[in-house]
């Protein structure tokens, strides 16, 4: 255990940072995709809403390697000789994406969801000042409705912290692809796997606990 | 009517119908409400006076029919209705107060917003607002701080913000308990003996029979009946709200 701690532990912090920079792009995308179809999917528009859950039905219909590999291997490829453009993605694009298509779409129904929870009279009061639609979604509606979103919300990000480590089937360096080449090197499974599993466990508690301090703070002073 | 058959139409409803999918809740109501009018409406439950209500400021879509608010056709799809709106204050059965904002944001939030006054004016102005119905203290308080009446008190106090000139209100008592009833319904009064505009549903029969200039029995979607309160209330004439009349009083 020690020997891996020494030899291989600034190189396993590296990779646990590559892991967080992979996490935070993707979730940065997957907040901005699963609000716009979250919204979509609550605007008074059939087409609107089908669109959303379209969307929503097929990254949750795929699990996410094979997602993964599609746009890692299977759309370069596909763009290159169908329409023969020369694309390439990066490990760490194709897996933002990878990441950002399969949150956005939990995001989005956590969104709808959240949204849909505020009491209708809350749009309807809004309305009849003469606030336009999106003004009272903006001040009225969305601020009550985030409030119930937090908790999925911040779970949702812990999950896709998590995912991250599907993405070391593409190749890019983060965790649990860079503690396979540790094991590679040392045979050292157990004590390798051990202490990546307690890297994960530090990074999501300290998430956790970050969550409850601005739940608490989003809840303080109001009855 | 109480001599505001000469004045101004304020509201001018003809033919309207009204379907839930397939289900039609107004059949065909046409009725002039004029400047200055305390028109109530009364009917039993699912006899659409809620939705007649909440159709004449569009918070239902309208099937059918046309009505003007203040000259402005707002069953025409080109009129602004934010604008019409603006001028058509609406008081709910349950108070939607903005739960994420204290009392004098929720009277600020659409003054400020809709540019219609500074953030000093709106404050001023709603301040006022809150003396008129005897909430001024309360102006720091949430909503989840408030009773009933309080919150419906508030709730006529954010309407009458934008300085509307007809207020709607929908069942404004009917969620109170009963010792609160009282002081919102005098806060109604008095805006009536200011010369607003009003039209109400409501049970309160004893309310409508002191301060409505007309009051209308619906049922089944249509308009049954209408007269003074003493035409309809000491002397019906329609088998339908003399039943209703039987019932309630």
């Amino acid at each position: 255990m020690a020997r891996i701690m020494t030899d291989y532990g600034p190189l396993l912090l590296r990779a646990m940072g590559q892991t967080c920079l992979l996490a935070l792009w993707g979730l940065f995308f997957a907040c901005i995709l699963g609000m716009f179809f979250g919204l979509l999917s609550v605007l008074k528009n059939k087409a609107c809403n089908l669109i959303a859950q379209l969307f929503v039905d097929i990254i949750r219909g795929v699990p996410m390697i094979v997602l993964a590999y599609f746009i890692y291997f299977g759309v370069p490829y596909g763009l290159n000789t169908l329409a023969g453009a020369k694309v390439t993605l990066s490990a760490l694009q194709a897996g933002t994406i990878c990441l950002a298509l399969n949150c956005g779409a939990y995001m989005a129904e956590i969104i709808r969801a959240g949204i849909q929870s505020v009491d209708i009279g809350q749009m309807e009061a809004a309305r009849s000042l003469g606030l336009p639609y999106w003004r009272a979604m903006q001040r009225v509606v969305l601020p009550q409705a985030i409030r119930t979103m937090i908790p999925s919300i911040i779970n949702q990000f812990i999950i896709t912290l998590k995912d991250t480590s599907i993405l070391s089937v593409i190749g890019f360096p983060e965790l649990v692809n860079t503690a396979k080449n540790v094991v590679a090197n040392t045979f050292m499974s157990f004590q390798t796997w051990i202490i990546v599993a307690i890297m994960y466990l530090i990074v999501i508690t300290a998430l956790a606990k970050l969550a409850k301090v601005l739940e608490r703070r989003l809840n303080r002073g109001r009855a | 009517m109480a001599g505001h058959e000469g004045k101004n139409v304020k509201i001018h409803v003809s033919h309207l119908k009204k379907n839930f999918d397939k289900l039609e809740v107004l059949k065909d109501i046409s009725i002039d409400i004029h400047e200055g009018e305390v028109l109530v409406i009364i009917g039993p439950s699912g006899s659409g006076k809620s939705t007649f209500l909440r159709c004449l400021n569009l918070l239902e879509e309208v099937t059918s029919g046309e009505v003007v608010v203040d000259g402005a056709v707002i069953t025409d799809k080109k009129t602004d209705i934010n604008k019409v709106r603006e001028r058509v204050g609406m008081v709910f059965q349950h108070f939607n107060l903005f739960q994420n904002m204290n009392v004098l944001r929720n009277l600020t939030l659409a003054p400020v917003d809709l540019k219609k006054a500074s953030k000093e004016q709106a404050r001023d102005n709603a301040l006022e607002m809150l003396r008129k119905v005897g909430m001024e203290d309360k102006k720091d308080a949430y909503p989840a701080q408030l009773s009933g009446g309080q919150k419906q008190r508030v709730a006529i106090a954010r309407a009458l913000c934008m300085h509307p000139d007809i207020m709607l209100f929908d069942e404004p008592t009917s969620a109170l308990d009963p010792e609160m009833v009282g002081e919102v319904l005098q806060v109604m009064k008095q805006l009536a003996s200011d010369g607003m505009t009003m039209v109400i549903v409501t049970h309160e029969i004893g309310f409508a029979r002191e301060v409505a200039d007309r009051v209308i029995f619906m049922d089944g979607g249509y308009i049954i009946e209408e007269g003074t309160p003493k035409e309809i209330f000491s002397n019906p004439k329609e088998p339908r709200t003399i039943d209703f009349l039987n019932k309630v009083l």
